[in-house]
């Protein structure tokens, strides 16, 4: 008994290892060909000379710095504001009694089917009406008022003790102090999962910011990435490998130094 | 008094959830019961003229059904897959949490980068996959040109890209299992099979519902792929309903037939998140 409970693990461990490497095996694949000079991207030779050509050459086809800066620009816009109105909705939800509170917390909810990309057609129109087509903000205002955000933040708020808040207001918080001062530091983890989940489904955020855009200045890295890839564009394997591992480099980085703290948000964010 | 409060919470919010979800929503129905505007044709009243037209639309009858065999193909591989990762991840896994970043990180690449990764490994003759074919002799494939292998394809890339985001689900369902269980199937000589068709599977069941519905509700919106591996083709035989309601009001402008494909598209979601309530009520009794 014991020699078959020892056994099944290790050829298990084998398995669970082989489905790691495959798992793997793209991003190795997209590092090798970024390194190696373009005529090498299909023949392997392990002692292939490494070079770094291939990312010069990324950075100047494209407007890489830009994509960057827009990216960049967009996950900051949407977070600080989706912190400010999912923290404001989710207190009114979880601590106020209000005329139509389970309706309006209902209708909420409805976005976590209807994202914004579903709706398109119609969203482009609004934008065009706001004059808002082809810029940041027409980008991040469909996401700023998230459901996701709203129903994380009421779940959080509400199992904090109640005595804390009166405490706050014996001592003369308004609503607003009690807020800011009792649930919004209490809600800290809350806020960092939230934030992490948020910053990355926006940095790979793709349909709504390619409908919405249509010039360098506002286009974000996956839309330019998609252009520069493009088998139009005529740039080698090489040049497209390298541009991608620039345009994933800053979140798989941060993945990679904090990455119990992303599985654990992903985690937190999904049990809710 | 705390009744104004708390709308002057929510207003902030409820204004743009209004301006970006409900009024689009409401407006594409409506939208879908008229005719496209031109300059010299003014939109006008069509009743289901856009729903006939649709009924009779060979491509959309064809997306409809990639988008179910889409989902068919990818959801129970990628929840499979899941499951069997959360239980070696949550097991004492000799560099387990190697493995854990090893199947998670596709999930934090943005789906644009991994098809262009992707992409060469389909490419006939030069691709990865033709170069290991032809040392077994295997011939080389136009994977993503040829329509009976585009939509496999696709797929064998959707469920790589989502397995890892399903794992974290079970996962934390794992963690939450009381270990007293595991102890006394140890104690009662309960094989690991056992224990798991007999107490970790049914005990999962709530998160699997879950997945799957979300699975389910995702996969009408996964389009990015297309527009870096097929662009729908063959022939539509990749494309999805999402990636044909934008070619029809991107590419040809008909907005009124757009917005008819997302009322579908609209229905579609609704009855998944009837399902999903109709689930997570049951999952909320279970507990």
């Amino acid at each position: 008994m014991t020699f078959l409970r020892t056994r099944i693990p290790l050829l298990e461990t084998g398995a669970a290892w082989l489905l790691a490497l495959l798992w793997l095996a793209p991003l190795a694949y997209a590092f090798w060909a970024a390194f190696h000079p373009a005529e090498l991207a299909t023949h392997f030779k392990l002692f292939a000379p490494l070079t770094l050509d291939n990312f010069a050459k990324a950075w100047t086809y494209a407007p890489f710095p830009r994509h960057f800066l827009n990216t960049i620009i967009l996950v900051t816009m949407i977070l600080s504001a989706q912190f400010v109105l999912c923290t404001l909705a989710g207190y009114a939800f979880a601590r106020f009694e209000f005329a139509g509170r389970d309706i309006a917390f209902g209708l909420v909810l409805v976005q976590l089917m209807v994202m914004p990309e579903v709706l398109i057609v119609e969203n482009y129109r609004i934008m065009s009406r706001l004059g808002l087509v082809d810029t940041i903000l027409g980008i991040g205002l469909p996401y700023m008022a998230s459901a996701f955000g709203i129903f994380l933040l009421r779940q959080t708020f509400k199992t904090v003790p109640r005595e804390l808040e009166d405490a706050a207001r014996v001592e003369g918080c308004t609503f607003i102090g009690v807020l800011w001062r009792v649930y919004v530091p209490l809600a800290r983890p809350t806020y960092l999962a939230y934030g992490l989940v948020s910053v990355s489904y926006h940095w790979n955020n793709f349909l709504w910011p390619l409908v919405i855009t249509n010039s360098v200045e506002t286009r974000p890295l996956t839309v330019g990435l998609a252009i520069f890839g493009a088998p139009e564009s005529g740039v080698d394997w090489a040049v497209i490998s390298a541009g991608t591992l620039m345009a994933v480099a800053p979140l798989l980085v941060a993945f990679l130094l904090f990455q119990r703290q992303f599985i654990q948000s992903f985690m937190q964010a999904g049990i809710k | 008094m705390r009744h104004v409060y708390g709308w002057l919470l929510l207003t902030p919010a409820a204004i743009l959830l209004v301006a970006f979800t409900h009024y689009p929503a409401a407006a594409t129905f409506i939208d879908s019961f008229f005719s496209t505007g031109t300059a010299v044709r003014p939109s006008r009243f069509v009743g289901f003229a856009n729903y006939a037209s649709l009924a009779d639309d060979p491509i959309f009858w064809q997306v409809l059904s990639n988008n179910f065999w889409f989902a068919l193909g990818t959801i129970p591989t990628a929840i499979a897959l899941a499951l069997v990762m959360a239980l070696w991840v949550n097991d004492r896994l000799p560099a387990r949490a190697l493995v854990r970043m090893a199947y998670f990180t596709p999930t934090v690449l943005p789906m644009i980068a991994v098809a262009n990764i992707w992409l060469f490994f389909y490419t006939p003759q030069i691709g990865l996959l033709d170069q290991v074919g032809a040392m077994f002799g295997v011939p080389s494939r136009n994977w993503l040109g040829d329509p009976d292998s585009v939509l496999a394809s696709t797929m064998a890339m959707v469920v790589w890209k989502e397995a890892g985001f399903f794992m974290i689900f079970y996962l934390a369902a794992l963690q939450s299992l009381p270990p007293e269980l595991e102890e006394a199937a140890k104690i009662e000589g309960a094989s690991r099979w056992y224990f798991f068709w007999r107490v970790t599977f049914p005990l999962l069941m709530p998160t699997t519902l879950f997945v799957l519905v979300n699975a389910t509700i995702n996969s009408f919106k996964l389009v990015d792929h297309l527009f870096i591996l097929t662009k729908g083709g063959p022939d539509n035989a990749s494309s999805l309903l999402l990636y044909y309601i934008y070619q029809v009001a991107f590419s040809y402008f008909d907005t009124a037939y757009a917005s008819t494909l997302t009322v579908v598209l609209l229905a579609l979601l609704a009855g998944f998140a009837v399902l999903q309530f109709l689930l997570i009520e049951k999952r909320v009794h279970y507990r």
